[in-house]
């Protein structure tokens, strides 16, 4: 989901994680009429890290892993694997962390209860080329694996050859629609 | 039994990051015993005189050390949007709730047993009423700050002068609570009459505020 700032990227991913209400029309997600009703099946990554500062990595996963009580749950050695985190010192703290790797590990919270729609929301931001790299090729193979992952980003290039539709939002609508990051491109500026 | 669970999940992280920070328990402590060392030399009371007053002036101390860690409790959970992370966690918000009002009980009830005895030395107290009398009144009457002051933290969670707005809301609300608290400390203190009615006042008091508060706080989780 492209666009510029403003465009309202995060509040449609706030309304599609039922976190915010629309002020109008209606949002049907994995099949019900209201997201909190399926919020279990979502996974979420927001602009802010959504973990404690003071727990360390383990003690993060292991805790929002907790609260998803009647799904699988990955380990949280299963979770860091995922995002590439597997070698950092279990013991220290996420405050410690580079915000790349802060990143990473908001990443490997969302991705705790293997969620069927997967919400990131610039999830490669201050993250450096190679993390973006093997971020990308993780969202390329949960896609493969049946998850619906939609991802507000910038960066566009990250995605290219991973996203299946670009959608481009202006003042709160749809102005452009997709298959490929070129022809959306062209959209936008004729649009 | 998955309430009992995330209950003891949430808990256990409250007290782990309180444990890390001690910003709750710091702040309470300080502002608990300057509030008790400044009465001390404000009144300089005799034994007899100190008995009538200690009552008051030792639970307005922890009424006002207790809103700061009830605003440190809840502040935690915005740094880094978490709140909306435990928004969207299919767990029970009461588990949340209980686990942060038994978070903060206990760290309340810390405070009490580290300022208690500065208490007795500074007011010159021996308690002339029942002990176990006074462990109870201390029992209900922190839970009835704790449940409301957990309550109305997260409501005013969202609102951008929260530190002034929890003590706005808080106070006219908990006035019964303190009344009954009050009243029966410095009863047990005299030693002058069983303060039978209080410790029901403070009982009912307790079991309405945490059934309600219980009833309400999914839809004060679930607030935009």
């Amino acid at each position: 989901m492209l666009g510029e700032n403003g465009a309202g990227k995060t509040t449609l991913l706030r309304i599609i994680a039922g976190l915010s209400r629309p002020t109008r029309g209606s949002v049907r997600v994995l099949g019900a009429d209201n997201p909190r009703d399926v919020s279990g099946r979502m996974g979420y990554m927001a602009h802010s890290t959504l973990l404690y500062d003071d727990l360390t990595a383990r003690e993060n996963l292991e805790y929002f892993g907790g609260l998803y009580q009647d799904r699988k749950i990955l380990s949280s050695e299963e979770a860091r694997d995922l995002v590439g985190l597997n070698n950092v010192d279990v013991r220290r703290r996420v405050s410690e962390y580079s915000q790349g790797m802060k990143q990473r590990l908001a990443l490997a919270r969302a991705l705790l209860a293997s969620p069927e729609l997967l919400l990131l929301d610039e999830p490669f931001s201050n993250v450096d080329a190679n993390s973006i790299s093997a971020m990308a090729l993780l969202l390329g193979r949960l896609r493969d694996e049946g998850t619906t992952v939609l991802v507000i980003t910038h960066q566009l290039d990250a995605l290219a050859g991973v996203a299946d539709e670009w959608i481009t939002l202006r003042s709160g609508s749809i102005v452009a629609r997709s298959n490929s990051l070129s022809e959306s491109a062209s959209m936008r500026s004729d649009g | 039994m998955n309430l009992a669970r995330t209950f003891v999940l949430h808990l256990r992280k409250d007290l782990r990051l309180e444990w890390r920070s001690k910003d709750a328990a710091n702040s309470m402590l300080f502002f608990a015993l300057l509030v008790v060392v400044v009465f001390a030399f404000a009144f300089d009371p005799l034994a007899e005189e100190s008995r009538r007053i200690a009552g008051g002036i030792a639970w307005v101390a922890l009424l006002f050390a207790t809103i700061v860690a009830l605003n440190q409790g809840w502040a935690r959970e915005l740094r880094n949007g978490v709140l909306d992370a435990l928004r969207l966690a299919p767990a029970s918000p009461n588990a949340l709730f209980l686990g942060k009002v038994t978070a903060n009980f206990l760290f309340v009830a810390l405070v009490e047993c580290l300022v208690t005895p500065v208490f007795i030395v500074f007011y010159n107290l021996n308690v002339l009423g029942s002990g176990w009398q006074l462990l109870l009144v201390a029992v209900l009457g922190t839970w009835a700050l704790v449940v409301n002051g957990t309550f109305f933290g997260a409501l005013s969670i969202r609102t951008r002068n929260r530190e002034l707005m929890l003590p706005l809301i808080l106070f006219p609300i908990s006035l019964p609570a303190l009344l009954g608290m009050v009243m029966a400390t410095t009863d047990i203190l005299t030693g002058e009459r069983v303060p039978r009615d209080w410790i029901k006042l403070l009982t009912v008091y307790d079991i309405v505020f945490t059934v309600v508060s219980l009833l309400l706080f999914e839809s004060i989780l679930g607030a935009e």
